[in-house]
């Protein structure tokens, strides 16, 4: 009984049993609408383990959520609620688009450079939340909100604009490929590099059939930085003390503004590495006229949340989220039943999620019933 | 005890437990009827709680409830109500723009036919009992012109208006001045006479010899014991609650005052909405030396800490440390200039309490070697130098040094901060209601240090709402009245009653303020 209630504790018990009330109401939806739940969750599970292709297609679609769930998680623990990750990423990937088509520098110097320009961008858009935020406190929540739609709109701006639209598209002018960030994207084309990998079955799919680059290994790299910088930098103990208590930071003597801006900033600037790594690093690489958001910022609320806002964890919630979000897919090709099923599944986890503050509470009442039992 | 008619209330084997807490085990309290019997313990004792589950709020896990004699199930505050039991909370229930009579009869109000308010009768019955126990107080001012002593009034007024024969007060004189004081003790003298009875909460032993018959004490959710209160000192009051012996007088050296440290010069603040809270005010504070600033709330202290700690600005007037001047500036920058400030509000200023302990007790040196180093934080030296503050302040539990402070009691966390300011080697002490909430042994501990690091030549602020402390443990007694300083006496040379007076806006002995 003890145990139990120890193990019920742990915030990650309450995010798994989460995660199967998540299953177990979207088995109930599919079972009213007439499908097989059974056969619909190997569909899913099919879809995301069965092939190899289909493993590294579930870490690209990972990549840019993992980082905008960075962005938010990163913000919530300084105390801001960033709801702007969409927008910061938008203007990141109109900033990476542009650069990367004017600029043609050997890679070296390319990436780089495509990568800090979505980055500078998205730390701007950040940024200005913050700066309203710091100087006149403005809830950062209306700005982020209308910071979003200005920069919807600013995209689409740019995308038609005569200097960037590619006749008889819906996109601008893709970015030259010398910025590209996927695994040897020359090389895997080659006659050296097919011969090489002629062998190997499961590579050859991985390398030729999907967008394979280096996007998550540098989201992987920045959780563990934020993490870092959160837990073991002085930088980090005035972030999470303004978060945390900012009337004792400021007692402090420790500045609440300047770290204020300095988060948007940074939580920005991640929302505009997740835009830039996916204009280098998956086709189309470029950005299209947006009719409506791509979630992209909005899906990375969802996944930071389902994460605790650990950065950690946000790189395993943007797995789960990435592989229900690409696995879903064959749910409909597979059995025919509206991928909206996903959506009501995620949906659903991020509910219990939301309700599992009761759970540790069961816990304590698991422990008074086990010392009454023990009397 | 034997279950009798002669008794107002009678609670037996009263157990209460919060999930794994045991708040109440197995309390008797057993009040006569026209009787004042105080209920005394430490923080976190119970004594709440208890009163909390003969008024209602909580169901007892065990236990019988008698009221004169006959066996009760009070299952809600209504309940307790209809059975002509009141409560007075330490934090009022008031509406604050409805007058006097229109707060009394709330929820219970008086109506003439088809449930037409009837106003002038309600009035008059408040007016009947106004006068009746000597509650002075205007029933038509409004509650936000009116002082915290007459809140209190129309509290008590509110629960003698719904026919309550046993008043329970918690915690009735925290808030108010000594006079005002008084004025309730006898205001409870008088209720008393008319049958009524009255439970009071406190852990102040002085005004427990003051107002009551018999006194009951809890320790830790223990029934401790029952006595007469003209059959013990004070100081046997304190050690049954606490436990162990106390010293209840500060024990200290006459100050050695050195050069002056620090220095308010005609210092004006404007408060929040822009009036005047600090008025001309000017002081000094000399090493070795403890300035105790007495005072009713509400006189611009927090606005003159405010302004010393930065967290404000002033209009005019200066500030100086050691010579320089330190206002508009920053609060790191007072910090930087050996400042250290204990903030009367803790849980608020004082501790960021999800952080663990020992990350609170680097609040203000983390950015200085060997706590931090190239930008990142030395965890090694952070826990080595929390642990050290635990063992030398006996923060308890032992452990405490990775877990969040807000774990920790009261008393507990108040020895971090005092802990982690002291440590920072100020010039200048500054101690804002550095008691506040805390029981007799945190309190005999919090004065010590002020004292021993007086002794060690720094500079002591004390500003306190309890003129007992300000007494006791300051060298020099400030009186401050609407911003401004209005007298300054030094230790001894001044009673209780002229301070008082000075609190109130009153003039001593003719001489002009």
């Amino acid at each position: 009984m003890e145990k139990t209630a120890k193990i019920l504790k742990k915030p990650i018990t309450s995010t798994i049993i989460a995660i199967v009330c998540g299953f177990a109401v979207a088995a109930i939806v599919l079972a009213v609408a007439g499908y097989n739940p059974g056969s619909a969750f190997g569909a899913l599970f099919s879809g995301i383990f069965s092939r190899p292709k289909y493993i590294s297609n579930v870490i690209i679609k990972a990549t840019p959520i993992t980082l905008t769930a960075l962005s938010v998680a990163f913000a919530y623990k300084v105390g801001l609620f960033n709801i702007g990750a969409e927008g910061q990423y938008i203007v990141g990937a109109v900033a990476a688009n542009i650069v990367g088509y004017l600029c043609n520098f050997p890679p070296v110097i390319e990436i780089p450079l495509v990568i800090l320009a979505g980055m500078v961008a998205g730390a701007l858009w950040g940024g200005i939340v913050g700066l309203l935020k710091a100087k006149f406190g403005i809830h950062e929540v209306l700005t982020s909100i209308m910071l979003n739609w200005i920069a919807f709109y600013f995209s689409n701006l740019v995308v038609n604009s005569a200097a960037f639209h590619q006749p008889n598209s819906t996109a601008a002018y893709p970015v030259n490929a010398s910025s590209y960030t996927m695994l040897l994207p020359n090389w895997k084309t080659s006659d050296a590099g097919m011969a090489a990998m002629s062998g190997t079955k499961w590579l050859r799919e991985v390398m030729l059939k999907t967008d394979v680059n280096f996007g998550f290994l540098i989201a992987i790299a920045a959780a563990v930085f934020i993490w870092m910088l959160l837990y073991r930098s002085r930088k980090g103990y005035e972030l999470r003390a303004v978060g945390l208590n900012h009337d004792a930071a400021e007692f402090a003597g420790i500045p609440v503004n300047k770290n204020i801006v300095i988060t948007m900033l940074i939580a920005g600037a991640l929302a505009g590495l997740a835009a830039a790594l996916a204009i280098t690093g998956t086709n189309p690489h470029r950005i299209s006229t947006l009719s409506a958001f791509e979630n992209n910022g909005f899906n990375g609320l969802s996944v930071a949340f389902i994460a605790g806002s650990s950065p950690i964890g946000c790189i395993f919630a943007g797995l789960l989220f990435g592989g229900l979000l690409y696995g879903g897919q064959s749910i409909q090709a597979n059995i025919g039943a509206p991928s909206e099923i996903i959506n009501i599944m995620i949906g659903t986890i991020v509910f219990f999620v939301a309700l599992t503050a009761v759970v540790p509470k069961l816990a304590v009442r698991l422990e008074k019933r086990g010392m009454r039992n023990a009397k | 005890m034997e279950v009798s008619n002669e008794y107002a209330v009678q609670m037996h084997g009263i157990t209460k437990t919060f999930g794994t807490f045991c708040a109440l085990n197995q309390v008797d309290l057993d009040v006569k009827r026209g009787t004042i019997h105080s209920l005394l313990g430490e923080n976190g004792a119970g004594k709440s709680t208890l009163m909390n589950v003969l008024y209602g709020l909580y169901q007892a896990d065990e236990g019988e409830i008698y009221l004169n004699g006959e066996k009760v199930d009070i299952t809600n505050p209504n309940v307790a109500i209809e059975h002509g039991i009141g409560m007075v909370h330490q934090h009022f229930m008031l509406v604050d723009n409805f007058t006097v009579t229109q707060n009394i009869i709330l929820g219970n109000e008086t109506t003439s036919h088809m449930g037409v308010l009837d106003m002038k009768k309600a009035r008059e019955n408040v007016k009947k009992l106004v006068e009746k126990y000597g509650l002075e107080v205007d029933p038509d001012a409004k509650i936000e012109d009116i002082s915290v002593g007459m809140q209190q009034r129309v509290e008590i007024l509110k629960a003698l208006y719904r026919g309550a024969d046993l008043l329970i007060l918690d915690e009735p004189t925290a808030v108010l001045t000594p006079q005002e004081i008084e004025d309730l003790i006898g205001i409870m003298h008088n209720l008393i006479a008319d049958g009524k009875t009255i439970i009071i909460i406190t852990h102040k032993l002085k005004e427990i010899k003051e107002s009551s018959d018999t006194c009951t004490i809890i320790r830790r959710g223990q029934y401790v014991d029952t006595v007469k209160v003209a059959d013990v000192d004070e100081e046997e009051l304190a050690s049954k609650m606490v436990g162990r012996q106390v010293q209840l007088v500060v024990e200290k050296t006459p100050a050695k005052p050195g050069e002056t440290i620090f220095e308010v010069d005609h210092l004006n603040v404007k408060d929040d909405r822009g009036l005047p809270a600090v008025n001309d005010l000017s002081l000094k504070v000399h090493a070795g030396e403890i300035v105790g600033i007495a005072g009713i709330d509400g006189n611009g202290q927090e606005e003159l800490i405010e302004a010393i700690t930065n967290l404000s600005k002033t209009e005019s007037g200066t500030i100086k440390i050691r010579g320089t001047e330190i206002q508009n500036t920053s609060p790191r920058n007072v910090v930087n200039h050996k400042i250290a400030t204990i903030h009367e509000d803790r849980q608020k200023r004082g501790l960021v309490l999800d952080f663990t302990v020992a990350e609170n007790t680097v609040l203000e040196k983390y950015r200085t070697a060997p706590y931090s180093k190239g930008g990142m934080l030395n965890r090694a030296e952070i826990g080595k130098f929390a642990n050290q503050l635990i063992k030398d302040y006996d923060v308890r539990p032992e452990d405490c040094a990775n877990h969040p402070a807000r774990g920790l009691s009261g008393g507990n966390q108040q020895k971090i901060i005092i802990g982690r300011e002291v440590a920072n080697e100020p010039d200048l002490l500054i101690a804002m209601q550095p008691t506040r909430g805390l029981d007799v042994g945190a309190i005999e501990y919090v004065h010590k240090t002020l004292i021993r690091e007086r002794d060690q030549g720094c500079a002591i602020l004390l500003i306190s709402l309890e003129l007992d402390e300000v007494m006791s443990v300051a060298d020099t007694i400030d009186v401050i009245y609407k911003g401004q300083i209005v007298d300054s006496f030094k230790q001894g040379e001044v009673d209780e009653k002229t301070i008082g007076l000075l609190m109130a806006g009153g003039k001593q002995n003719g001489k002009d303020s």
